[in-house]
């Protein structure tokens, strides 16, 4: 392995480790290939273990011959270590440099990583497009499941199973696909069994500047459509840019030959200012000035409430067509892999009470956004600390999770998991030991061979023990569409990611934990009365059979 | 007055398209809005002392719309269809909105069906010279004085204060002479284990160079009173310009050179006219329609508001610390030391003794340094006569400030936030004597402890309600001296206060209902669990033939108000009849946690016009020529 080339310096003793709210550790550092160790060396003293990949940026400081490094990690957290000698510390900060920005997946920690837990439900398995299939059959007959994308050579973004209307062969399919961005025809994305409507997403129509058409797209959608209904095509970008995006070839349904739908557009902006928005975010949140116009103003400016209310609005929108206008819908952008995913899989969160489970939101994870073909490894190359010019990095995911978070908020009775599943995924969609998010799509995933090469994040998430951390005291299951409110009043700057390395959390846990004290205590108590009563029944039928004659 | 009756009159929600009909009753105390036909059927009662401002619109094709704004927060607006009947309530609510004598306050008719006994104990709950002596008060430096019996000294103050040992009579009335309105220092708040005060006075008559031996020996005093510190600690709680501005009118602060050993800070909280603005400002800012979450920030950083809260609480920290760290004692001082020394003097001690984040505490905290010491509530809650260049939310600041500590410290406070918002309803109800008039001189003249009732036993009864179910009494152990931090985005918008009324902001499940109910279901199981044993243990004794007879049942407990921060109104009154409705001995307890569960339950938020996403206009079916669909949340163009 070549890593060890890369690691000038594989130890320095002496170092201290300062993070905010935690007292200082004296320790030594190691380097390892994937790595970043600071150990004190006692027994009772937790040692840092840092994913390189979790390494967002570095800078060095010198004062004398004591170096600083700071290193910010893609999980916002900010960490210093002060390491004795010039050239050990520069030695230690180009390694680092180097170690967090390998360019090759197949060198990524997955690949090397071996879990030391017993995998018993295999997390690769999780999501089987036949068998979610099966149930939508028990519902419908009006889908079939196509292999049309087989190869990937249809549209490399696709999975290899695709549910379409039955009425529409492959034939149509691969005509409709060439008609869309990246080959991303109109696909069945959620079905509404309240009243059988159903959501569809894509990417955007290729009319062009001269309004090319594709009957075969028109067919396509108009097959979800009940006799004489109409349906919504939600565009995510406001009406300019979709006028714009003709002269680059894509474009927007017109009316004149979709009749039957009616285009609503909103205006979630392109994934490439959210790179901005969210490292304008941190950079306020990290400001430690203490003023308050300081902070309302740069938390304004860096817009990112803004997206989170326009994400969650749209969201909204489009689960009020399906369910109280009963009519189908059809969710696009550009490409249909960022936006377009945001709002499929928050309409279907606010709609679908299965989407609130753990295992459903896992599903939902690996069916509208792994199988879906959303860039993990594209958009999560880096975070709010990066310093480069933006490639196509973009916390598209995160704002997703963010308004999970806000619906969490607003019904904390209603979901199975609590805030930290949230701020889990977050993490490893950005640094992990699992293959789960590596890639881009499908397609990379099954050449990368990760579900025989590298270890699932479900397989972790859903073993008994991990699983309990993740679980919300207040779960009461309810079988209702649950509506946000998306007024500014409403909707909270999300502390548990944001500001989480900027303040101390204890009293906050503690009175959590009071909480789940109560709960458990009030099971505990039902249980007792059960149990007497029960002891008491069998009292009274030992008793009775004196007085019966 | 007769009762006023109109029919047909639409309310309409104040952020979305909705509106529903029922029958507005005019009272003598409330204006009450029944909705017709319906079976959530809400009713919303508004006192008319709630009321601000009454606006009449112009005239619509459906009616006549009439706005009233109250002074919780609560904004109301009706459509009259016939505007001679909006013109009747509009002239009558004007009527009543303005009593012009004491005697025309709800507290006065206001009768909650008790005797003058209970009434006495009422007003007898709160005994502050207990709490002086609880604070260690009088001891061997701080003593009670009778200068201020008659009132004689200060109008503005009560009668019972408590100086320094070493402050003799003529010290006293020659300080208070050097005081604006005869506010001399006194005793507000003793740190016992550093034997630190906290006194408050008003500023001093200073102007550009006068001094007044008597002030000067005054604060010797009370830092002689101290012997932990050389020093006292002096907080002018005006920005420094304000209060330079005042020696021109012969007033202003201390001069460090004439007193021995001060050292002087000023701490930059506005004024009253600030902060009335502020305020005014937030509200227009959160009451705007469709409002957009840069609209919001911006609005909320021009406003000021939150800034205004983040100055008073970094002066209570400064007066907490100096206190418990350096163990020295503080005189704070604003103009009049009715307001912002209030606000800081509360907070500081909220900051310092545990006691006062208990329910009683509280009470005891408010009834010390805002009622008894004079805080002018008639004239800032505008009760009566209103003047308003005096209205000001200080108080309302003051009680944001304790919710803001709440959200840090969740388990540090008996109460939860639903006390706060309920005084601060009680503080503008005039249902309550307690706050009435702005001294408590003139509190003794209109003879309230013999003719109103007090709002803290009305409290106290319902404490049930206002308890905070993760409140830690071990916690003061830890921390008896709290520390907040003071990074802005700690301060947050106080939606429960400012939005009390406005259904669709709220979350739509409450952890607060939530978890209290399971308290009280906690407290029910367990004294079932004790009766289900000594049943057991009978039969053991005994063989005969125990019928299965119902074990007496817990106390039963005040039904939870139905408002909004806890939870939907729908949700709580129909668990309210289920837990009355279900047996608990006769079946099985429920395995799981005690809500209620079953097909039907509603959850707030479960209507999506409520919230207005955008309202799709005109339903597919009827409308078939494409047009420009109009939503609220965005606008949709039909274009080509």
């Amino acid at each position: 392995m070549e890593f060890a080339e890369l690691i000038k310096t594989p130890r320095v003793d002496g170092v201290d480790l300062h993070r905010p709210f935690m007292p200082t550790v004296e320790g030594t550092l190691c380097l390892t290939g994937h790595h970043l160790i600071l150990s004190s060396r006692q027994d009772n003293t937790e040692e840092l273990w840092l994913l390189h990949a979790n390494i967002d940026s570095i800078e060095k400081r010198f004062v004398g011959s004591l170096g600083t490094i700071i290193v910010k990690c893609k999980d916002l957290r900010v960490i210093q270590l002060d390491i004795p000698g010039m050239e050990e510390c520069l030695n230690i900060a180009s390694s680092i440099e180097a170690l967090s920005t390998l360019d090759s997946v197949s060198l990524m920690y997955p690949f090397f990583y071996r879990p030391l837990f017993e995998v018993i439900e295999d997390g690769w398995q999780l999501f089987v497009p036949e068998e979610a299939f099966k149930d939508l059959e028990s519902m419908t007959d009006e889908w079939r499941l196509s292999e049309v994308n087989k190869d990937f050579s249809v549209c490399p973004s696709y999975p290899s199973l695709l549910t379409v209307p039955k009425d529409i062969d492959d034939e149509s399919l691969c005509k409709a696909a060439s008609f869309r961005h990246g080959g991303r025809f109109p696909v069945l994305s959620y079905y509404h069994k309240k009243n059988g409507m159903v959501m569809m997403r894509a990417a955007q129509p290729l009319t062009g500047t001269n309004g090319r058409r594709c009957k075969e797209d028109e067919k396509l959608i108009n097959a979800t459509l009940c006799a004489g209904k109409r349906g919504y095509i939600i565009d995510t970008r406001t009406i300019a840019v979709a006028q714009q995006a003709k002269a680059r070839g894509g474009g927007f349904e017109q009316e004149a030959n979709y009749p039957q739908w009616r285009r609503i557009h909103k205006a979630i902006e392109r994934s490439n200012v959210l790179q901005d928005s969210l490292i304008k975010l941190v950079e306020a949140c990290n400001d430690q000035s203490h003023s308050m116009d300081r902070w309302l103003s740069k938390l304004e400016a860096s817009n990112w409430q803004s997206k989170v209310k326009e994400i969650l609005t749209t969201a909204c929108l489009a689960a009020q067509c399906i369910d109280r206008e009963g009519a189908s819908v059809l969710v696009h952008g550009t490409e249909g892999t960022d936006s377009t995913l945001q709002v499929t899989s928050l309409a279907q969160i606010i709609l679908d009470p299965a989407c609130r489970t753990i295992r459903g939101f896992e599903v939902l994870i690996e069916r509208e956004w792994l199988q879906a073909g959303h860039p993990f490894q594209q958009r999560c190359a880096q975070s709010a600390y990066s310093n480069g010019k933006p490639r196509s990095e973009a916390p598209v995911f995160l704002l997703f999770l963010d308004c999970v978070w806000q619906i969490l908020r607003q019904f904390p009775c209603s979901f199975q998991f609590n805030e930290n599943l949230l701020i889990m995924f977050f993490e490893h969609a950005y640094a992990s030991q699992f293959g789960t998010f590596l890639g881009n799509c499908v397609a990379e995933r099954v050449k990368l061979q990760l579900s025989q090469k590298t270890v699932s994040l479900w397989s972790w998430v859903n073993r008994p023990q991990e699983l309990e951390r993740f679980l919300n005291p207040l779960y009461e299951p309810n079988n209702l569409v649950i509506w946000p409110s998306v007024a500014p009043q409403s909707l909270l700057l999300w502390e548990g990611v944001f500001l989480r390395w900027n303040r101390s959390t204890k009293c906050l846990d503690e009175a959590c934990q009071e909480m789940v004290h109560i709960i458990e205590y009030n099971k505990e108590l039902q249980n007792k009365v059960n149990s007497l009563r029960r002891q008491l029944a069998q009292l009274e039928t030992e008793e009775s059979p004196l007085q019966t004659p | 007055m007769s009762k006023y009756v109109v029919e047909q009159v639409k309310l309409l929600d104040r952020f979305s398209n909705k509106s529903v009909t029922g029958t507005l009753h005019l009272t003598a105390t409330h204006l009450i809005f029944v909705e017709s036909n319906s079976t959530s059927a809400q009713e919303i009662w508004i006192l008319h002392h709630h009321i601000a401002s009454v606006e009449k619109l112009s005239l619509k094709t459906n009616g006549c719309p009439l706005l009233i704004q109250c002074r919780n927060f609560r904004l109301v607006h009706f459509v009259i269809p016939r505007e001679r009947d909006c013109h009747d309530i509009y002239s009558s609510l004007l009527r009543l909105l303005r009593p012009v004598s004491y005697d025309e306050l709800y507290a006065f008719s206001y009768n909650p069906k008790q005797n003058d006994q209970q009434r006495e104990e009422g007003w007898q709950l709160i005994d502050l010279a207990a709490e002086f002596e609880r604070m260690g008060v009088p001891c061997d430096q701080w003593q009670l004085t009778d200068v201020n019996r008659e009132y004689k000294v200060c109008k503005t103050y009560p009668r019972d204060l408590y100086v320094p040992i070493m402050a003799s009579k003529p010290i006293i009335v020659g300080s208070s002479k050097f005081r604006s309105k005869g506010r001399f220092p006194v005793l507000t708040y003793f740190y016992q284990e550093k034997k630190a005060a906290v006194c408050r006075c008003s500023q001093p008559l200073s102007g550009f160079s006068a001094r007044c031996l008597e002030d000067e020996h005054m604060l010797q005093a009370i830092s002689k009173a101290n012997h932990n510190s050389r020093y006292i600690y002096v907080m002018d709680t005006r920005p420094k310009l304000n209060a330079l501005a005042n020696r021109a009118a012969g007033k202003g602060y201390e001069n460090e050179d004439n007193y021995s050993n001060i050292r002087f800070q000023f701490v930059g909280i506005e004024n009253i006219h600030v902060m009335r603005g502020s305020l005014q400002k937030l509200l227009e800012v959160v009451g705007t329609r469709s409002l957009s979450m840069t609209d919001y920030l911006v609005g909320l950083e021009n406003s000021g508001w939150l800034r205004h809260i983040k100055a008073i609480m970094d002066a209570a920290i400064f007066l907490a610390k100096a206190v418990t760290v350096e163990g020295a004692s503080v005189l704070v001082h604003c103009s009049d030391g009715w307001d912002r020394t209030a606000q800081v003097c509360a907070l500081g001690s909220l900051l310092m003794d545990p006691y006062y984040r208990t329910i009683k505490g509280f009470m005891v905290l408010i009834e010390k340094d805002w009622i008894s010491f004079g805080h002018k509530f008639a004239d800032r809650c505008d009760q009566l006569d209103p003047d308003p260049k005096e209205v000001s939310p200080i108080f309302t600041q003051f009680l944001e400030c304790v919710w803001q500590l709440t959200e840090q410290f969740p388990q540090a406070f008996e109460f939860s936030e639903w006390f706060l918002i309920q005084i601060h309803e009680h503080v503008h109800s005039c249902q309550f004597g307690n706050f009435l008039g702005n001294s408590q001189r003139q509190r003794e003249d209109l003879q309230l402890k013999e003719r109103t009732y007090s709002l803290w036993a009305h409290l106290l009864s319902e404490k049930q309600n206002y308890l905070n179910p993760v409140y830690s009494p071990s916690f003061a152990e830890s921390h008896p001296v709290l520390e907040p931090s003071t990074q802005a985005y700690h301060f947050k918008f106080w939606r429960n206060m400012y939005h009390q009324y406005d259904r669709s902001m709220h979350p739509r499940q409450s952890i607060l209902k939530h978890v209290l109910t399971l308290k009280d279901s906690n407290r029910e199981l367990e004294g079932t669990v004790q009766a289900l044993k000594t049943k057991l243990q009978k039969f053991s004794v005994s063989t005969s033939p125990l019928k299965p007879q119902t074990p007496p049942r817990e106390r039963s407990l005040p039904p939870r108000p139905q408002s909004l921060i806890l939870g939907a109104p729908l949700l709580s009154r129909k668990e309210v009849q289920q837990e009355e409705d279900e047996e608990v001995f006769g079946e099985e307890a429920m395995e799981d946690a005690p809500a209620i569960t079953g097909g039907e339950r509603t959850v707030e938020g479960s209507s999506a016009t409520e919230n207005g996403y955008g309202e799709l206009m005109g339903s597919f079916g009827s409308k078939n020529e494409p047009g420009a669909v109009t939503l609220e949340f965005g606008v949709a163009r039909m274009t080509c």
